[in-house]
């Protein structure tokens, strides 16, 4: 966004800091990273990574066909993130889809997103505001303002605690489905419910990183989390931690270097965290399932 | 251009077409890229890599932008690009179950942290007033002869690579033990194939954009394996969907102010669900068919 861009560049680095525009990105940032760090953890867990990809594709569609139809772009985030991912859940069995199927789906969606774009960029309330599709794809977190703040929070924080609700079952239906369904725990139930929260992350996150780079949100701290430790409980409070510390570093390394894009910082910051244990020489790790029956 | 009238006469609207020099060659990039990148997404289905093709056709964007940016060709952006993260997605598998979950959020990583640096290199380069849109969803306009030229070198050269790869591919694709126990060599045909879909996807996003390659690869080969499930028959089907839904999308991409992409991917994905409706209902109509075989054996004794 140019008016972000414009401000960054006229406030300088070291006062950054003091900006109001500054405090909004890091209260909502924290609260989307915690979020994505937990939900991300079990979509790594669940090996549904595939299906963040898809709802990344699908939250860029959703705004710009709420903004191409004069709506608040959030409106079309969450709608069609949630809508996604419920179907995405209720078409395969046991509520996860084929690969091919999540693939096909979104290519087209996609596809649809572009027609969006080109409706927006070429209607009367769009005209001369060609930066819309690149804020959406990309982010614009320094551009929140005080009631986007209020509410990416409240929504986030909704997420986190639902996530750790239901993280208990959810481990459960995740490593051994079948026993699981066995002792009572409603599995499928649970594969829906968990890809509605996913879907509410992804509308979350595309407000800070931008739809297209909201799967590193999900998918690196959970990553490293996993190669870090495998106590599923360790895990999940090393994603959430690491997701907001990275949110946290990139920010600041936005605010400090004004030519440095807050979404590239932030997932730098993730993936440098990331690619730290491939250096780490590993354990001799046992399956996770047992680590579980232990703890 | 003023907008031209489509007149279902198929002769004149091809030769209206075609009377502009873009036009032609946007039909022969798109010909080649449809044939190349159906071939090799025809793979990448039966092998269910879609994960790491559509990684790999994102990358597409990067290449192209950092190509802008430090103003060296196009073509070596994304052919650099996309064959480098395919070497790179290659090197993470190695010694790990393909499609474990862990694999799956390293191929995350690497396509976020690509794109950010995608998104880094636009933001540097303050020049392009268009912004990323021109090489994220693509344009079929003004295609030089000299790109037609490359993309049909390269293009055969995967078609190439493919035919002689294609027969042990198939084999570590549908079975990698027993292939392996033959002695075929599966990691070494899992490197080369995804170096392979690189190049494709490098070729087919300098016409799509980067995001809808992977419309191109994934949906003309997912709908020929609903449709058949005999391998050359497939395979030569998804070809002739691909290149179908790319000249049609062209066709109707001219004719109306909607982008390429749009068209493409809607026709290709109402064949895919088409072909979804004929296997359900001759599943069904199969089903009712022994019912009704059964209940008359069932009757006449």
């Amino acid at each position: 966004m140019s008016l972000l861009l414009a401000s960054a560049d006229s406030a300088g680095a070291a006062s950054a800091w003091s900006q109001p525009f500054f405090h909004h990105a890091l209260l909502a940032g924290t609260s989307i990273a915690l979020a994505a760090g937990l939900v991300g953890y079990f979509l790594v867990l669940r090996a549904q990574i595939f299906t963040g990809d898809a709802l990344s594709h699908v939250a860029f569609t959703g705004a710009m066909a709420a903004l191409a139809g004069g709506y608040d772009l959030r409106l079309g985030l969450f709608v069609s993130c949630v809508l996604v991912g419920l179907l995405l859940a209720g078409v395969g069995r046991r509520g996860k889809a084929d690969d091919v199927v999540i693939g096909s789906a979104f290519a087209w969606v996609l596809g649809l997103g572009s027609f969006f774009l080109t409706l927006y960029t070429t209607s009367a309330s769009g005209s001369g505001n060609g930066g819309a599709g690149t804020s959406v794809l990309f982010g614009s977190i320094f551009g929140l303002d005080g009631g986007q703040t209020l509410v990416a929070v409240l929504i986030a924080l909704a997420v986190s605690l639902a996530v750790l609700l239901i993280a208990r079952p959810l481990l459960f239906a995740t490593l051994d489905e079948n026993v699981a369904a066995a002792r009572g725990v409603p599995v499928k139930a649970l594969g829906l419910g968990f890809l509605a929260l996913v879907g509410v992350t992804a509308g979350e996150a595309t407000q800070a990183v931008g739809s297209l780079l909201l799967l590193g949100l999900l998918a690196a701290p959970a990553g490293t989390a996993i190669r870090l430790t495998n106590r599923p409980f360790r895990g999940l409070a090393l994603a959430g931690g690491l997701a907001v510390g990275e949110m946290w570093v990139g920010l600041a390394v936005a605010a400090w270097i004004p030519q440095c894009p807050p979404s590239f910082a932030i997932m730098t910051a993730a993936t440098v965290a990331y690619a730290a244990t491939w250096l780490r020489p590993r354990r001799d790790r046992r399956p996770s399932a047992l680590a579980t029956a232990e703890s | 251009m003023e907008s031209p009238v489509f007149s279902w006469n198929p002769l004149y609207d091809f030769q209206l077409m075609w009377s502009y020099p873009f036009m032609v060659n946007a039909f022969r990039a798109g010909a080649i890229v449809a044939v190349v990148a159906g071939a090799v997404g025809w793979f990448m289905v039966l092998r269910r890599q879609t994960f790491a093709g559509h990684t790999l056709s994102v990358v597409a964007f990067p290449g192209a932008a950092l190509a802008t940016l430090a103003g060296f060709s196009l073509s070596l952006g994304y052919f650099g690009f996309c064959v480098a993260a395919g070497l790179v997605l290659a090197l993470m598998r190695r010694g790990r179950e393909p499609g474990g979950s862990e694999e799956s959020a390293a191929t995350g990583v690497v396509q976020a942290f690509l794109l950010a640096c995608g998104y880094l290199f636009m933001a540097l380069y303050k020049g392009l007033l268009e912004g990323p849109q021109a090489l994220l969803f693509g344009s079929f306009l003004g295609i030089t002869t000299g790109q037609v030229a490359t993309l049909a070198v390269a293009g055969l050269a995967v078609l190439l690579a493919l035919a002689v790869l294609g027969r042990p591919l198939l084999f570590a694709s549908v079975d990698p033990q027993v292939a392996a126990a033959r002695g075929v060599p599966v990691r070494a045909l899992s490197v080369a194939f995804l170096v392979l879909l690189g190049v494709a996807t490098a070729e087919a996003a300098q016409i799509t954009g980067a995001l809808l390659v992977f419309a191109l690869m994934v949906l003309p080969a997912a709908t020929a394996q609903v449709l058949t499930a005999r391998p050359g028959l497939s395979l030569l089907l998804t070809v002739i969907l691909g290149f179908a839904v790319t000249w049609a999308g062209l066709v109707a991409a001219f004719y109306r102010p909607y982008p390429l992409g749009f068209f493409v991917t809607s026709f290709a994905f109402g064949l895919f669900l088409l072909a979804h409706a004929a296997r359900f209902t001759a599943r069904a109509l199969e089903r009712r068919r022994d019912a009704l075989g059964a209940a008359f054996a069932g009757g006449a004794a």
